[in-house]
Parts: structure tokens; C-alpha cells; sequence
């Protein structure tokens, strides 16, 4: 079943094995509003990776004694599909997609006015349906933009995007093969309307000089999937606003 | 925790001093508390080491065991990172298994060790595909006074360097163990250094009160030869790209410092 490693990750014409150069993005398709239940929802297609985002609330807090006095309660739960991955995934949470969870709640809840909500909490639940490197950041995209679906007041909307270094060189958006097959991985969630970092990790080698550069490559990725956003939304609402002429 | 009230008369207080570059326990911006470093603290671990950061005090063992290796690397050991937050350290944790705080904390530990190749682990393979060495790293939390992620990766780090590997040869596929011991074959050391954004002001390690007022904190993990090998940022606030970058030179700085406590020469 598995795919043999490729010898070369980039090419000497800075080619990447998906015919991208270094600093472009995977080809995106975003929706909104694909759930019926859901009082928001989003799909993402970044690449390879299929991700489904859905948002419950704000509602009454389960369980009680997790209500915050003055602030809802925002939990995103990040979960990968068993199927999802090569090898069969155990359904159960693993502690790599409760620290996700974690980090992609404290990506998201600086976008979210929880205060606006007192003693509710907002459930946003994430599948990853088809991973192919970058699963978090394309989670935190989508995420958001059902937050926004959901019509959950927000500071606006938090993109994400990863960049790192393979084969010597600085890349963005690595997909599975370039992440384990390179030296390093930087995940970087940006909010455009506060010029702020939201989530950043990273693991590998990088010199300090090569860090930077690879948060400034991050955060331009982050802008144009910001673009990508605001387009999708906008193009909902003018169809809700047809829909409601009609 | 923000929402106590306690907790919000002081943060007033703190992020006053912070931004007048003063902090409520005297120390400057970038000070770390005192540390205090024993090793050899556990006797039936195979390495160990006890770290005191100010009031903050963590216990890391490590044992060793013979396991089979990951199926994407046969040739290579298996290192394994977990961290107890046991109810004695705060009345804060409760007992049970690992909740987030604590899987976090034990992922950040286990990166910051594995990205910077700490461990020679291709030496710790008996048989490809069959049998290596597992290092079981055990961080256990005994009074939490913040700062939990820079006081567990120097106890890691110092325990690491304390363990002991018997002597052994294979004969026909079985370990036969031999009188003596070898230390662990280590090739790096990362040195985790964390900062909380207090008023928009980064400080290093914060203190349990500067933990509960931060908006948020960031970990930058460097390796001996000052190249990041792990970050990770944590909390509901948000970091601009140049605080960002400056937390990155700050804690090659740092860490160069708090390397010298644990490797010695």
C-alpha cells in the first residue's frame, strides 16, 4: 500500500514533486454552510486534505460546572477520521489530537468575543476526512469560517498556514511527504484585522535567521488564504441576499 | 482561572510593574528564578533528576526497557515522553489520566528532545525491526509554581545525561546482560525557554501568578548549536511576528546560560 519515498523533494529548478514552486500554496476550495444541522459549518479541500468544520452554540454548558461567569466557553475538538490517514486510526482520541484540540482552541478563541456570551459554551468539531500534511492548519481556516457561519460575533477570522525547510530549501505549505521527509515544520495561524499570531509551533532545525523567515513566509501564506475567506463568505451572503429578493 | 478575583486585582498590579519592566517577586524581564539541580535522585531509575525553579519543583525518571521499534524506523530506539500533573503538586490537578495541560506539556518535552536528535537513538537498536531500547521519560510534576514546560525540559535534559545503560551482547538473538554500565549516547541539548506576553511585554519565566494574569505564552526550544528545534505557543492571547522573533533571540541566549547548569565542561 505505501508509496515509496520519492529521491527528491525539489528539484534543482525549486520544483516541488506536486509541480508547485517554493512559495506557493496547495489549489484550495472552501464552502460554507454545508451542514444542514449545525448552526455553522465549513468544508476545506487544501490540497489532498478534506476537512469538515461544525459549530453548536452558543448554548447552555455541558458539563455545568465548566460555565465561565463571564465568558462562553469555546472548545474546538480537532479529530482525524480512521480513514483519513494510511494506516487505519484508532477512532479514540490520541494525544497528538488532544494537544491540537488545545492549540487550535487557543488559535481560535482570540478571533471569538466569548465575552458576548456568558456561562454558554461553543462547541466547533473538526474531521479531518483525507489528511495530507498541514491537517491543522487547514482545520483552524475552516473552523473559523464556521464560527463566522455560524454568525458568532468575532474580532474576524483566523487563517493558517504552515512553512518550513526541505532539502535545504524554505517552503510553504508542506504537504505529508515534505514534512517527514524535511528538516523542519512551522504552523503559524495569523488574524489579518489584529496583525497578530494566533498559533505557532514548530519542530525540526531552523538557525534563528531561517525562523524568521520562515514566520514571515507563514504569515504571507496566511494572507492569501485570508483572501480566499473573505471571498467564500462574501459570496454566501450575496446568494442569501438573491435568495431573499427572489 | 482569569475570571477569579483575586486573580484579576493582581493582574492589574503585575502588568503595571511589567510594563515599568519590574515584576512582583523583584526580578528583571528576562531573570529566571533561582535553579537548583540534583541528578541521581531515584535510585531504581535508570537516570533521574530533580529540578527546583523557584517554588516550581519537577521529579523526571527515566527507565529503560526492550521493545519493538516503530514500523517506519526499525534501526532506530524508541524514545517515549509522559508527564503526571499528580493532584499533590496544586490544588488545581486533580487525579486521573492526563488531561490537556499535561499531554501538552510532555509533547513539548518530547520535542524539543526529539528534534534536536538529543538521544543517539540509532545506537539503542538490538535487532532492525525487532528489538530495541525503549527510554520510557517520566516527568512528574511535584509543586507547580508556573513555568512547568522549562523546569520539566531541563529535568528531561539533566536526566537523560544521568542515565545509565547496562553493558549487554546478543547472542542468537537473545540480550545477554554483562557487568557494567555505559551512559545513554546523547548528541545534543535542547533547552527550552518560555516567555508570557504580559501589557504586550514578554518575560521569561513566569510564575504561577504571572501564568493565571499572561494573555498568552510562547516555548522556544534551542539545540547546543543555537538552531530552534521546537516552539510552541500556548494560552487565548495572540503574539505580533516581532515578538515572535525577539522571544526566538532571547531564548538562544538563555538557554546558552541554563546549558551550562546541566552539561557539564
Amino acid at each position: 500500500m505505501s508509496q515509496k519515498k520519492p529521491e527528491k523533494l525539489v528539484d534543482e529548478n525549486d520544483v516541488r514533486l506536486d509541480s508547485r514552486g517554493l512559495n506557493k500554496l496547495r489549489p484550495i476550495k472552501i464552502e460554507v454552510g454545508v451542514l444542514g444541522n449545525a448552526d455553522g459549518s465549513a468544508y476545506i479541500e487544501q490540497g489532498k486534505n478534506k476537512i469538515l468544520a461544525a459549530v453548536y452554540g452558543p448554548k447552555e454548558a455541558h458539563p455545568k460546572h465548566l460555565a465561565i461567569p463571564d465568558r462562553a466557553l469555546l472548545r474546538c475538538r480537532y479529530h482525524m477520521a480512521p480513514f483519513s490517514v494510511e494506516e487505519r486510526k484508532s477512532p479514540a482520541p490520541s494525544r497528538r489530537e488532544v494537544e491540537l484540540s488545545k492549540v487550535i482552541t487557543e488559535a481560535i478563541e482570540p478571533a471569538v468575543l466569548v465575552e458576548y456570551y456568558p456561562r454558554t459554551s461553543i462547541d466547533t468539531f473538526i474531521e479531518v476526512l483525507q489528511a495530507d500534511g498541514g491537517t491543522r492548519c487547514a482545520a483552524i481556516t475552516v473552523a473559523s469560517l464556521a464560527l463566522a457561519d455560524a454568525g458568532i460575533p468575532m474580532r474576524g477570522l483566523v487563517a493558517a498556514c504552515a512553512a518550513g525547510k526541505v532539502e535545504g530549501r524554505l517552503l510553504l505549505d508542506l504537504t505529508d511527504v515534505e514534512d517527514k521527509g524535511g528538516e523542519a515544520d512551522l504552523p503559524l495561524a495569523w488574524m489579518p484585522n489584529l496583525n497578530a499570531i494566533t498559533l505557532l509551533q514548530m519542530d525540526g532545525s531552523l538557525t534563528i535567521d531561517e525562523f524568521e523567515q520562515v514566520v514571515n513566509m507563514a504569515v504571507e501564506g496566511c494572507k492569501q488564504i485570508y483572501e480566499l475567506q473573505k471571498e467564500v463568505l462574501k459570496a454566501k451572503y450575496v446568494t442569501v441576499k438573491e435568495e431573499v429578493e427572489e | 482561572m482569569k475570571s477569579s478575583i483575586m486573580v484579576r486585582v493582581k493582574q492589574k498590579q503585575i502588568a503595571q510593574l511589567v510594563s515599568l519592566g519590574k515584576r512582583l517577586d523583584g526580578r528583571g524581564l528576562t531573570d529566571y528564578r533561582e535553579i537548583q539541580l540534583e541528578v541521581g535522585v531515584a535510585g531504581r531509575a535508570e537516570g533521574s533528576a530533580r529540578v527546583r525553579l523557584g517554588k516550581t519543583e519537577v521529579m523526571v525518571g527515566t527507565k529503560i526497557e526492550i521493545g519493538e521499534p516503530f514500523p517506519d524506523v526499525p534501526d532506530q530506539g524508541v524514545l517515549t515522553v509522559n508527564a503526571e500533573l499528580v493532584p499533590l503538586a496544586s490544588p488545581t490537578f486533580e487525579p486521573g489520566p492526563p488531561d490537556e495541560n499535561s499531554i501538552e506539556l510532555a509533547r513539548v518535552v518530547d520535542r524539543g528532545i526529539r528534534e534536536s536528535k538529543a538521544i543517539a537513538l540509532e545506537e539503542l537498536c538490538v535487532e532492525p525491526g525487532k528489538k530495541v531500547f525503549i527510554i520510557f521519560v517520566d516527568v512528574y510534576v511535584l509543586n507547580h509554581d508556573g513555568n512547568l514546560i522549562d523546569a520539566s525540559a531541563l529535568a528531561a535534559l539533566a536526566a537523560l545525561l544521568n542515565t545509565k545503560m547496562f553493558k549487554y551482547e546478543v547472542k542468537e538473538g537473545e540480550i545477554k546482560v554483562k557487568p557494567g554500565y555505559i551512559p545513554l549516547p546523547m548528541k545534543n541539548y535542547p533547552i527550552a525557554v518560555t516567555f508570557a506576553k504580559i501589557n504586550d511585554k514578554l518575560i521569561v519565566d513566569p510564575w504561577l501568578e504571572e501564568e493565571q494574569v499572561m494573555d498568552a505564552r510562547i516555548t522556544i526550544t534551542t539545540d547546543k548549536d543555537g538552531k530552534v528545534c521546537a516552539a510552541q505557543k500556548g494560552g487565548y492571547g495572540c503574539f505580533t511576528t516581532q515578538q515572535v522573533l525577539e522571544a526566538a533571540k532571547i531564548a538562544k541566549e538563555k538557554a546558552e546560560e541554563l546549558r551550562k547548569l546541566v552539561v557539564k565542561g
